[in-house]
């Protein structure tokens, strides 16, 4: 018999259109494959620069989530109390009329009582733009409980960050260490990135409590304990001094070690030694005399002392040769012996000067020095939430900076690069801003880089001014906002009270806020008739779990149905070897009564009068987001989308395109500007990449600066809680800034780590799957198949010593609360760490789940553990947070862990398990549901249970 | 191996059901007139509810015919044929014997022949699955024969009958005794079906997906040890000791009437057995061996 | 045609790399969308308490228990192997299964095909699904749809599993081809079958994790006993350098 003819030849659909993914962060370019005008495929772009062709299981499971029954359909009003659940369908015009007439009243009066907050949101260069001119000092997207350490800690010690702002030199590097990367950010580049070490045969270490995925590949991992990966680092540094391994060539020219820091008693100590022209200087080798920090030829003397002032140099030296730095001093605190951690210092010194690397590139640097090629130490680090969501957090992506810079490695061939707009300098950051004004605009973003206690966002009174408290001497450097403490604080009317919470896509009554179960009670807690938090406005694309608590809700649109920019002004798609930004435009058109938010947001803009937002003559500047894309110019000639401007030739500046946004669809949806050979590595002092920068626009003039391993800034809050300077902190936070505020890189003990005294010994941390994004996936089958409940995964010692068995739950409590939850048991685990997937458990009834999914029954979150304020102290509970950057301490969370038989849960459902909120009113659609189309079928069903298909 | 009911209630009867009909058509008891028409309508009734049960168990029974069509390499296939062959052959007898025609004997025997044969291709369906290591073994195919011979020896009055019921305990005796280290004789483990006993010894952290699959709810089935073994005595019991002693007894037409009603309770809960403890090395995945 | 091929032209297959699956799911979906196109993947109860659909392709995460090392995890992805001596092949009544004579690959004709399950019952690796909506078995086809597509470009012609794996952890290519990339991947990094005993012939390889550990650079010597010359020797001796 002949074999059957196979189809090979089938048409994926008739038509491809390229976008940009959102089903995470990474933005990764898609082909969406439509047939007769609906999607068939997704797949990754070949030609994008993030994700070259291949896809995550989210990104290809993109069909189920533009299709998913929890689209919300059409703008909705709360019609029982809040929470209920209960909404009524309105037009847009009557949504966006009392948008407005909730807001005008407080712009003309009283603009900061509208906090807008927004969550994982690609558009914050809009949205914080929107907030300025509206005038509210409330405005952050979701950083703060999410990445700020990171960025904040890397900004202001390199001018540039972990996370997906830079990336090790893949093709280059020849031994990569990550610290607490799990599948946070960038996550295709990162597992791209991998691959190409794997067939390379490069060597991997792992450093992270939990040994899954990336962890798992590695080739070497270390399990350390939570909260302690600063401490290590700093080990390693002590012994790389120890041994003398350190690039003193490099330290010497592009860092601020050989500065003179100032010793004399009183309010300059521990600032830098400046010369008459306020400039920082160094001491030449050569004459021995002081010397510019940027003279072309001049050596700087990395030991020297002058008129009794000694380099950053020499106080880093002494500071890390401390015996309190020695591995056999820190070993039981980390976890990890005193001989692994010898072992890692080895390898890193083996690879950083035994193993180096020449780039055949001559460069020329800022000083006029001219150099014949490019060495590089080819070991490369990379961070992640690890490392950031701890109170230590800042100071210890600091630290692992500093690691890179003692090995040299740092831009240079084979170790971490930056990708522009990175690198740079905080002083190329705007300071925050917060002054209002009724009926006014603020006069600069909200966000920014604080050099000194100056530049805190405090009232007259010493008052926080910001909702969040962000950029007061609770957390200085709040660079993101502090979004966690938004709903807490508006609730305690601390610092004040607010009208109106207007939030995007920010999941707060569940997997988004510490304690949960209390934000839901802030939400719908009433005072003399009125809700605490008078009215909030949410505009989500999906029936999440904060749909029920909002008064009104404008419905977004799905990512395939929209425009975006993924912008230099923003979080772009840069590469070390190029600028990149994107676009999203609508490849399908919506079936429902919704509206792409930022539209949204431009059409409440015109229709409250603000600037930028409105012609002369009041009408609307722009028609739609699409239009703002192309039009809005930040700076003459810069606007949002950097290429095809001007006549269309235009990179980086230039007149806005009518055409542009037809040029990016035809580009594939993004597009890139490169970086010049020459450029690529030593960007900070390479004088060719400042002027391209300068070029694109990136900035407006050169901007070559020199890594801080000494903070000036966190020096000059030190002397202020030591009483130093005009502006004071409150007494109870003085101890605390004196200890945060080390203008070195220093480690100190995880705020949680004090619940351990009372009984709280064992640390609980949280992972994102790799297959879901927070709580997006769940909405979608194919994702929920994957992971539709989630398990606390308890170590070896905690498993046995409490003789847990398969199918056994256990009762987790913290001192902010108590969960019941089932366990698992893993052996490649931190021996006092247990840890869930991120976001799995979901509130019954959300997401247009049935209310007995497994989500809501046997998955759960830690969230309910995790307060939001630190324990009472002196009759002050402050943030749970990082002190320098209010970065959300989530994993300092420490919990007791107790066994629950089997036998003795027979409900077999989590605890705590809170009432089913009804559907709003939301698409139809989804999946389709099983069908029996024959008799057959049907008669079998009668004999055989469902699926069964025995003979 | 999930047992599921059905699969169970109909390969019981279509074995009992052919085992019976063998025994027609070799002549063991040359009824005649209404007799014979109820004896065979018996024999073909259980038969012809086996094969229709096979046929409603098919995801796609349209295309059911073509499952004739792999006689050289497919059980299955043959399985169809031999019952079909068998059904068609055995015809002419019944109404020869129920209507008194003089068809020759011989065609009867070879029919009878067949029948039996059509219960050896049914065991080798299961006997060839190397992947259910229980079930790989000449002993499956023994069982199955025994079972449709003292069936059909039991309902025809044969005085070999309890002899041959003594022998299904034996057999039965003898699958279980074998069975359960059958898995463990094939040799595979989670390290031989995944690789990794080149690193050391596996074991499952997350299952592949949370939500159900069909190779979960088809092959992987856990039945508690206590229950199984209560189920082997009440088995061995009901499909073998009590129907012999029954017979024993001689008590005519009832009395058959009762051992087979005893019988039938026993082979089905050695059915139940037969999949509920064969065990897919597919379970090996999954961390179930089962 | 439920008669094996005595041999074929090549053996086309996948090569998949456990020293660098990070078990991200992405070859999970990415077959699951791209054969739900193609020959229809159905899913039961997608949104409700007990979802469950037909996947070729699934990923499991194990932990391996090591001698005097901790433990280690391991993802492993799973699917049809495209065996040469194919079980599930010979057991078809239909002749629905079958194995090609030109490539290896092993398919089910489902226009042949009767839902008996009788073929995942055969296969030793779960590599069948019965398609519960559509009542026909379903399997790995190696996207035979992509693999001789001249709708797609050339670069595309690939399974969509290796074309979406972000690691690169899965290698498609001709198994019968000694010099083939696959065939010298698996050569040079020890690839092995699944369940050799199982007298299968698997055509698809693993390549096992590499041995992991510590690192072998020789311990760091100190510069000099900073106990007895203080933090001045150190400086001496280190800047003594420049």
């Amino acid at each position: 018999m002949n074999q059957p003819r196979v189809e090979t030849q089938r048409e994926v659909g008739d038509e491809v259109r390229q976008t940009t993914c959102y089903m995470c962060a990474c933005r990764c370019g898609i082909n969406v494959h439509l047939k007769s005008a609906k999607v068939a495929y997704i797949e990754g772009n070949r030609d994008h620069p993030i994700n070259k062709g291949v896809l995550c299981a989210k990104g290809a499971s993109g069909i189920m989530q533009v299709t998913a029954p929890s689209r919300l359909k059409a703008p909705l009003r709360r019609v029982g109390p809040r929470g209920s659940g209960a909404f009524e369908e309105i037009s847009w015009e009557e949504a966006l009329s009392t948008a407005v007439a909730w807001m005008k009243p407080l712009r003309e009066t009283a603009p900061e009582k509208l906090a807008f907050f927004t969550g994982r949101d690609q558009s914050q260069s809009l949205t914080g733009w929107w907030a300025q001119n509206f005038g509210t000092p409330n405005y952050a997207a979701h950083g703060g409980f999410c990445s700020v350490n990171m960025a904040a800690g890397g900004i202001y010690t390199i001018g540039g960050a972990f996370w997906e702002f830079g990336q090790p030199d893949w093709d280059r590097t020849k031994l990569f260490v990550m610290f607490g990367v799990a599948e946070d950010h960038d996550s295709n580049p990162i597992k791209i990135g991998l691959g190409k070490l794997k067939a390379r045969g490069a060597r991997v270490i792992s450093v992270n409590p939990v040994r899954t995925g990336y962890s798992a590949v590695a080739d070497d991992w270390i399990g350390i304990t939570p909260g302690t990966d600063g401490l290590l680092i700093l080990s390693l540094i002590h012994c790389l001094l120890e041994a003398g391994k350190i690039d003193l060539d490099y330290l010497a020219q592009w860092t601020n070690a050989p500065l003179l820091i100032n010793e004399a008693e009183g309010a300059e100590k521990g600032l830098f030694v400046r010369n008459a022209e306020s400039q920082p200087f160094v001491i030449d080798q050569t004459s021995g005399h002081p010397a510019p920090w940027d003279g072309k030829g001049v050596q700087p003397d990395l030991g020297a002392e002058w008129q009794g002032n000694r380099t950053v140099f020499r106080h880093m030296v002494e500071e890390y040769l401390k015996p309190d730095y020695a591995p056999e001093a820190v070993a039981s605190r980390c976890g990890v012996t005193a001989t692994r951690i010898r072992q890692l210092a080895a390898e890193l010194a083996d690879v950083a000067f035994n193993h180096a690397i020449t780039l055949d590139r001559p460069w020329t640097d800022f000083r006029g020095n001219e150099h014949p090629n490019m060495p590089g130490r080819p070991v490369s680090f990379h961070a992640m939430r690890g490392i950031s969501a701890h109170s230590n957090g800042f100071q210890t992506a600091r630290a692992l900076h500093l690691l890179q810079i003692l090995l040299g490695s740092l831009e240079t061939p084979g170790g971490y690069r930056l990708k522009p707009p990175y690198p740079k300098p905080i002083e190329a950051h705007p300071t925050p801003h917060f002054v209002t004004t009724p009926g006014k605009p603020l006069t600069g973003p909200h966000l920014g880089y604080v050099r000194s206690p100056d530049d805190l966002c405090l009232l007259p009174d010493g008052s926080p001014a910001r909702i969040d408290k962000g950029f007061s001497w609770e957390n200085p450097f709040s660079a993101h906002g502090m979004m966690h403490m938004v709903i807490p604080n508006a609730h305690a009317g601390d610092p004040y009270k607010i009208d109106t919470l207007f939030l995007y896509m920010a999941n707060m009554s569940w997997n988004s806020s510490m304690n949960s179960a209390r934000v839901m009670e802030m939400l719908t807690e009433q005072k003399d008739g009125e809700y605490v938090i008078p009215r909030i406005i949410y505009s989500d694309a999906y029936a999440s779990e904060m749909v029920a608590y909002a008064d009104l809700i404008l419905p977004d649109t799905t990512y395939l149905e929209r425009h975006d920019c993924i912008s230099l002004l923003d979080r772009p798609i840069s590469e070390p070897d190029a600028a990149g930004d994107a676009i999203r435009w609508p490849v399908l058109e919506p079936d429902r009564d919704v509206r792409c938010f930022q539209s949204v947001l431009l059409e409440l803009g015109a229709r409250l009068g603000l600037p930028g937002m409105v012609n002369e003559d009041g009408t609307a500047k722009f028609k739609d987001y699409a239009d703002y894309i192309v039009n809005h110019q930040r700076r003459p000639g810069v606007g949002p989308l950097m290429g095809f401007r001007g006549n269309g030739e235009a990179e980086g500046r230039g007149a806005p395109n009518p055409e542009q946004m037809h040029r990016y669809i035809e580009n594939g949806a993004f597009y890139q500007a490169h970086v010049p050979e020459e450029a690529a590595f030593y960007k900070p002092w390479n004088a060719a990449y400042q002027d391209w920068a300068v070029k694109l626009g990136l900035y407006e003039t050169p901007q070559p600066y020199l890594f801080n391993i000494w903070s000036e800034p966190m020096r000059r809050f030190q002397l202020a809680a030591e009483g130093f300077g005009p502006r004071q902190p409150p007494d109870h936070l003085r101890a605390r800034l004196k200890q945060a505020m080390h203008p070195l890189p220093i480690w100190y003990a995880p705020f949680g780590d004090e619940d351990a005294a009372f009984g709280y010994s064992v640390h609980a941390l949280t992972q994102r799957p790799m297959d879901m994004y927070h709580s997006w996936g769940s909405q979608n089958t194919w994702l929920r198949q994957i992971k539709g409940h989630n398990y606390l995964y308890l170590p070896t010692k905690i498993w046995e010593g409490q003789a847990f068995a398969e199918g056994d739950w256990a009762r987790v409590s913290s001192r902010a609360g108590t969960i019941v939850v089932p366990v698992a048991h893993m052996a490649a685990l931190n021996e006092n760490t247990v840890w869930t997937w991120n976001a799995i458990g979901k509130r019954k009834g959300a997401w247009a789940l049935d209310a007995d999914a497994p989500e809501a029954t046997t998955g759960f979150l830690l969230n309910h553990l995790i307060s939001e304020l630190l324990p009472d102290r002196d009759g002050v509970r402050l943030s749970n947070s990082d002190p320098i950057t209010g970065q959300a301490a989530w994993f300092d969370q420490r919990v007791r862990v107790e066994r629950v038989a089997a036998e003795d849960h027979p409900r077999g459902t989590v605890e705590p398990l809170f009432e089913r909120i009804p559907d709003p009113p939301r698409a139809d659609g989804g999946r389709g549901q099983n069908s029996s189309k024959n008799f057959a079928k049907s008669f079998r069903k009668l004999l055989v249970p469902d699926g069964e298909t025995s003979r | 191996m999930h047992p599921a009911a059905s699969v169970i209630l109909f390969s019981t009867l279509s074995g009992l059901g052919f085992g019976f009909l063998a025994f027609l058509g070799w002549g063991a008891l040359a009824p005649s007139g209404w007799v014979a028409f109820f004896l065979w309508a018996l024999g073909y009734g259980l038969a012809v509810a086996g094969l229709l049960a096979s046929t409603f168990h098919l995801g796609n029974p349209k295309n059911a015919l073509k499952a004739f069509t792999q006689w050289r390499t497919s059980w299955l296939s043959r399985e169809a044929w031999a019952s079909v062959v068998t059904l068609v052959l055995l015809a002419p007898v019944a109404l020869s014997d129920i209507f008194g025609l003089v068809l020759p004997r011989v065609i009867g025997q070879v029919g009878g022949t067949l029948a039996l044969l059509t219960v050896f291709t049914t065991a080798m369906i299961y006997t060839q699955i190397k992947a259910v290591p229980r079930w790989h073994h000449w002993l499956t195919p023994v069982m199955f024969l025994s079972f449709a011979l003292a069936g059909g020896a039991m309902l025809s009055g044969r005085v070999v009958a309890p002899v041959l019921l003594v022998a299904v305990g034996a057999v039965l005796w003898a699958v279980w005794r074998v069975g359960d280290g059958a898995f463990a004789r094939a040799g595979q483990t989670m390290g031989t079906a995944t690789g990794l006993d080149r690193l050391g010894v596996p074991s499952v952290l997350d299952p592949a997906h949370t939500a159900g699959n069909y190779l979960k709810r088809e092959m992987i089935f856990v039945v508690g040890r206590k229950h199984a073994a209560k189920l082997r005595k009440i088995a061995l019991v009901l499909a073998s000791i009590a129907p012999a002693l029954v017979l024993l007894f001689q008590l005519g037409v009832w009395g058959i009437a009762l051992a087979a009603v005893l019988h039938l309770a026993g082979a089905l809960a050695a059915r139940w057995l037969f999949f509920a403890e064969a065990e897919h090395v597919v379970g090996l995945y999954y961390g179930a061996r089962g | 045609m439920t008669a094996l091929p005595q041999s074929t032209e090549k053996k086309l297959g996948l090569v998949i790399d456990l020293d660098t699956c990070v078990g991200c799911q992405a070859c999970v979906t990415a077959c699951k969308g791209w054969n739900d196109g193609g020959i229809g993947l159905s899913d039961q109860d997608p949104y409700g308490a007990d979802p469950s659909g037909t996947f070729l392709n699934r990923v499991h995460s194990y932990q391996v228990a090591i001698p005097d090392a901790p433990a280690q995890v391991v993802t492993f992805p799973r699917s049809c192997l495209h065996c040469d001596n194919a079980p599930c092949v010979t057991v078809c009544p239909t002749g629905a299964s079958y194995k090609r004579a030109e490539d290896g690959i092993v398919l089910v004709n489902e226009d042949a095909c009767i839902g008996c399950g009788l073929c995942a019952w055969a296969c030793p690796y779960g590599a069948r699904e019965m398609d519960a909506d559509q009542g026909v078995m379903k399997k790995c086809t190696l996207c035979v749809d992509r693999i001789y597509n001249e709708t797609l470009p050339e670069e595309d012609r690939e399974p969509a599993c290796v074309r979406t794996c972000p690691t690169n952890a899965r290698h498609f290519g001709d198994l019968a081809d000694p010099d083939s990339a696959v065939s010298q991947l698996v050569a040079s990094r020890g690839g092995y079958d699944l369940m050799p005993d199982m007298g299968t012939r698997p055509t698809n390889k693993y390549l096992p994790p590499r041995k992991k550990g510590p690192g072998t650079a020789s311990p760091l010597a100190p510069l000099l006993d900073i106990k007895a010359s203080g933090i001045a020797g150190w400086l001496d001796r280190m800047l003594g350098k420049i």
